[in-house]
């Protein structure tokens, strides 16, 4: 391990922490007031600045030293958590989460960039050092103020602590700040020279310290280093000598500290993960092939290999479905900044806003989670700010002024389903009827039930917002959520009700790395289009396909012009059939537009291992990806949405050489 | 571990480099063995839609999906009709792999530094860039030109975008 991945490893930990910071701030704030929250918040705090001392990262020393010291007076009760305090911490912890940002990025940040909060930390600190809150402090105070005592410590690093990356030198100058004190230190461990580990932990100290604080305030600064030392405190006067267990003082949390301790859990590289996952997209393939041999084989002239091979096939899934596992993650991870969204902007537009959260442990492939982060705040920003009404319209129509958002995750045939539901207006029909018609989507309002037009919002640059708001509104947003969850091989879809809310659901795959296709035959090729792709397929009437002047070809679905793409000539491949109404056409929805395709035949559903074409060669246009088939051979995976811009492409350049 | 492998390449550029050698439409060509990952008969590929035409597809080589190129059509000498007969080198180049194919392997040669000479530059300076043969290898009276792996990619690269818009109005 070299310094870069210690490094790494800091900025890992960092990140889990400061959300830990945040879930904790937010269940303090919703009142759910425990002492031991705040310990844990301290911690978080606390182990951030002392990695950050070994790296160097003085910004963020200097910001987590004010904003612990802070939490240190909240903790001992010498400050009050009233709103305004924790407004401020919930404030310090992003400043304090940019701050790490930054400095993971080695960018500086301007010097005034954490004035404001350093400041409005400062304000607090300041009244908790000069003018103590004697109410708060009654009982532990007199402890603390009593006479001075002295005690003499004996402290003994293990080799451990250094690992941690603790530093003996900041313990020992905070336990200076309690009192006088007399150090010595015992080199009688040190080995010789030449048997010395640079990083072991040769040297203990005895420290005589004259204080007016307790003994806990002591043990107090050697709080996380506990465990990776031997801490003998000996109050002089009234011997009470002995091992100190590493049992925090006070009430700190044993809830949460053994939590911490029961999971084992290993780092393990991404890229590892990957490979393993790899290696088991070879074996269903190597699987499918062998199987599809074995059947062409006398099954009784061969009964063993036959049992072999379905034995090898139960396996083969199960190794499949735990491989994938280790790659699933709860969608909690995506779920957990929802809880602060919903604060900030309920809070700006001053609504009040309830939030249910279920089926977080709800696990799903961690590259589905990563795409999900910015459709859930698009959706529930919009919830907010458009689909819960104000307090007064919701009294008036006889609703609780409180607003609800429901936020909830399961598994339903293979996908995982996620719905945001609010209790809110619902979508404004005839709004969007409206617009469509102006925006020239729809023809005929009347013809289209309300659920079709509905979906309409989905649609780019459609927005009804009459007023752009800050948060939601700008004609983005919706197009944006559905591009998103499809690039992931999802679907989304809103039902609303008038006056009950409305509900988004969105619909993905558990994993990437294998996908349900179809297999389509063009000539002597073999494609695969993505299920989730296609709507439906059908073999035209002659009479139904019409050319238009400089603009291609259309297909009449049903009194609906859509354009048709025929795959022989986009991607130049001699197909059997020449014209549509003798092969088939498959009504294909892509991101930007629904087309039909012209293909020779279907020739069957399956499940694919999807294998990266950009690894050895670079993009081709129309295609995804490729995989392989039971046979050995490479089957291309199409790309709806590439496949529309070819054919755009094509014919712009057919107009300009015409 | 490094450094060694380094130095024991450093040794063989000073003493004998080999090359894997093989024939293209009757010529005798060569690439460095270093490079060459293994040697495969030709089998059915895949077709990629909308690339040039040496590139044959894509096959599956345990699992990775590998580009083929006809090496006759790099050459601009026409397609490769390919059999059984006709043989891929799959070589590795930047971290790709991708595969040549040729009509036949013939063998391995090592040549001394003073046994390669350079190619005769007297073609124009546009097609200097185009020049894929780095040397020419002389062995019992025998030449072989011995190829530039990264010069014969880069000059095949797929047509971009801008390309693909710019043709057709090349024809105005």
């Amino acid at each position: 391990m070299d310094m870069q991945s210690f490094r790494k490893t800091y900025f890992e930990e960092c990140h889990e922490r400061l959300q830990e910071i945040e879930t904790l701030l937010l269940s303090l704030e919703s009142g759910d007031y425990q002492d031991e929250h705040l310990h844990a918040i301290f911690r978080a705090v606390h182990s951030i600045k002392g990695g950050a001392g070994a790296f160097g990262c003085d910004h963020i020393v200097s910001f987590a030293h004010i904003f612990e010291t802070v939490l240190d007076s909240v903790r001992d009760h010498r400050l009050a958590l009233d709103p305004e305090l924790m407004e401020v911490l919930v404030t310090s912890s992003d400043v304090l989460a940019a701050i790490v940002g930054a400095a993971e990025q080695d960018q500086i940040l301007a010097e005034t960039f954490d004035a404001k909060a350093k400041a409005d930390l400062s304000q607090y600190m300041d009244g908790a050092e000069h003018a103590p809150l004697p109410a708060a402090h009654a009982s532990s105070s007199d402890a603390k103020k009593g006479t001075s005592r002295t005690y003499t410590i004996v402290f003994k690093p293990h080799s451990r602590l250094y690992e941690k990356a603790n530093e003996p030198l900041l313990l020992l100058r905070e336990l200076g700040g309690l009192g006088e004190m007399i150090l010595s230190v015992n080199v009688d461990a040190l080995p010789d020279l030449s048997a010395m580990d640079a990083v072991g932990g040769y040297l203990s100290w005895t420290i005589t310290l004259t204080t007016t604080h307790h003994k806990d305030a002591i043990t107090e600064v050697f709080e996380f280093v506990l465990d990776d030392c031997d801490l003998t405190i000996t109050e002089t006067d009234r011997t009470v000598a002995g091992e100190m267990k590493p049992t925090p003082p006070s009430d700190a949390s044993p809830a949460i500290e053994t939590g911490e301790a029961k999971v084992s859990s290993i780092r393990v590289d991404l890229d590892k993960i990957d490979r393993l996952v790899n290696m088991v997209g070879e074996l269903v393939i190597t699987h499918a092939m062998l199987s599809q041999q074995a059947e062409k084989l006398a099954r009784d002239g061969y009964p063993h290999l036959a049992r072999g091979i379905e034995e090898l096939s139960t396996h083969t899934r199960e190794l499949q479905d735990h491989v994938m596992a280790i790659r699933a993650q709860p969608v909690r991870m995506a779920f957990a900044r929802i809880p602060r969204l919903v604060r900030d902007v309920s809070k700006d537009v001053s609504k009040q806003i309830k939030l249910i959260m279920t089926g977080e442990e709800t696990e799903v492939d961690k590259t589905v989670i990563e795409n999900l982060a910015d459709p859930l705040t698009h959706l529930i920003r919009n919830a907010i700010d458009h689909g819960i009404e104000d307090a007064e319209t919701r009294k008036a129509a006889g609703k609780n002024p409180e607003g609800t958002i429901s936020v909830s995750a399961g598994h339903r045939s293979g996908r995982i389903l996620i719905e945001i539901r609010d209790d809110g207006a619902g979508l404004n029909t005839k709004k969007i009827a409206e617009k469509a018609k102006e925006r020239g989507l729809i023809e005929n309002p009347d013809l289209m039930s309300p659920d079709e037009l509905h979906q309409l919002i989905f649609n780019p640059g459609f927005s009804t917002a009459e007023q752009i708001s800050n948060i939601s509104g700008r004609g983005v947003g919706m197009d944006v959520v559905k591009r998103n969850i499809q690039s992931i091989g999802g679907k989304v879809y809103v039902k609303s009700e008038a006056g009950v809310g409305a509900r988004f659901v969105l619909s993905l795959p558990l994993t990437l790395a294998v996908m349900d296709g179809m297999i389509v035959r063009v000539g002597s090729q073999k494609l695969i289009l993505p299920i989730s792709n296609i709507l439906e397929s059908l073999r035209p009437r002659r009479q139904d396909i019409s050319t238009i002047t400089e603009g291609g070809e259309v297909l009449d679905l049903r009194d609906h012009y859509i354009p048709l793409l025929r795959l022989n000539r986009l991607f130049n491949i001699p197909a059997r059939y020449d014209e549509p109404w003798q092969g088939l056409v498959l009504i294909v929805e892509s991101e930007q537009t629904t087309f039909a395709l012209f293909v020779d035949e279907l020739v069957g559903k399956q499940q694919v291992v999807i294998k990266s074409l950009e690894e050895n060669y670079d993009p081709v246009e129309g295609i995804s990806s490729a995989t392989i088939l039971g046979d050995g051979s490479v089957a291309l995976i199409l790309d709806p949405a590439s496949l529309y811009d070819l054919h755009t492409k094509q014919g712009d350049s057919l107009a300009f050489a015409a | 571990m490094n450094s060694l492998a380094k130095t024991l390449n450093e040794n063989a550029v000073e003493e004998d480099q080999q090359f894997v050698t093989f024939y293209v439409d009757g010529k005798h060509y060569g690439l460095n063995i270093k490079d060459v990952r293994e040697i495969k008969a030709w089998t059915h590929v895949t077709p990629l839609p909308n690339t040039p035409t040496s590139m044959r597809g894509v096959l599956n080589l345990r699992g990775a999906i590998v580009p083929i190129y006809d090496l006759r059509a790099v050459f601009g000498q026409g397609l490769t009709h390919p059999s059984t007969e006709h043989v891929n080198l799959i070589v590795c180049i930047q971290g790709r792999i991708v595969g040549f194919l040729v009509d036949a392997v013939s063998d391995i040669l090592s040549f001394s530094q003073d046994q390669i000479q350079a190619p005769p530059r007297n073609r124009g300076k546009e097609l200097e860039r185009m020049n894929s043969v780095m040397g020419l290898g002389e062995s019992n009276g025998m030449m072989t030109m011995l190829l530039d792996i990264q010069t014969l990619i880069g000059n095949q690269l797929p047509v971009n975008d801008d390309d693909f818009l710019a043709k057709p109005e090349k024809k105005h």
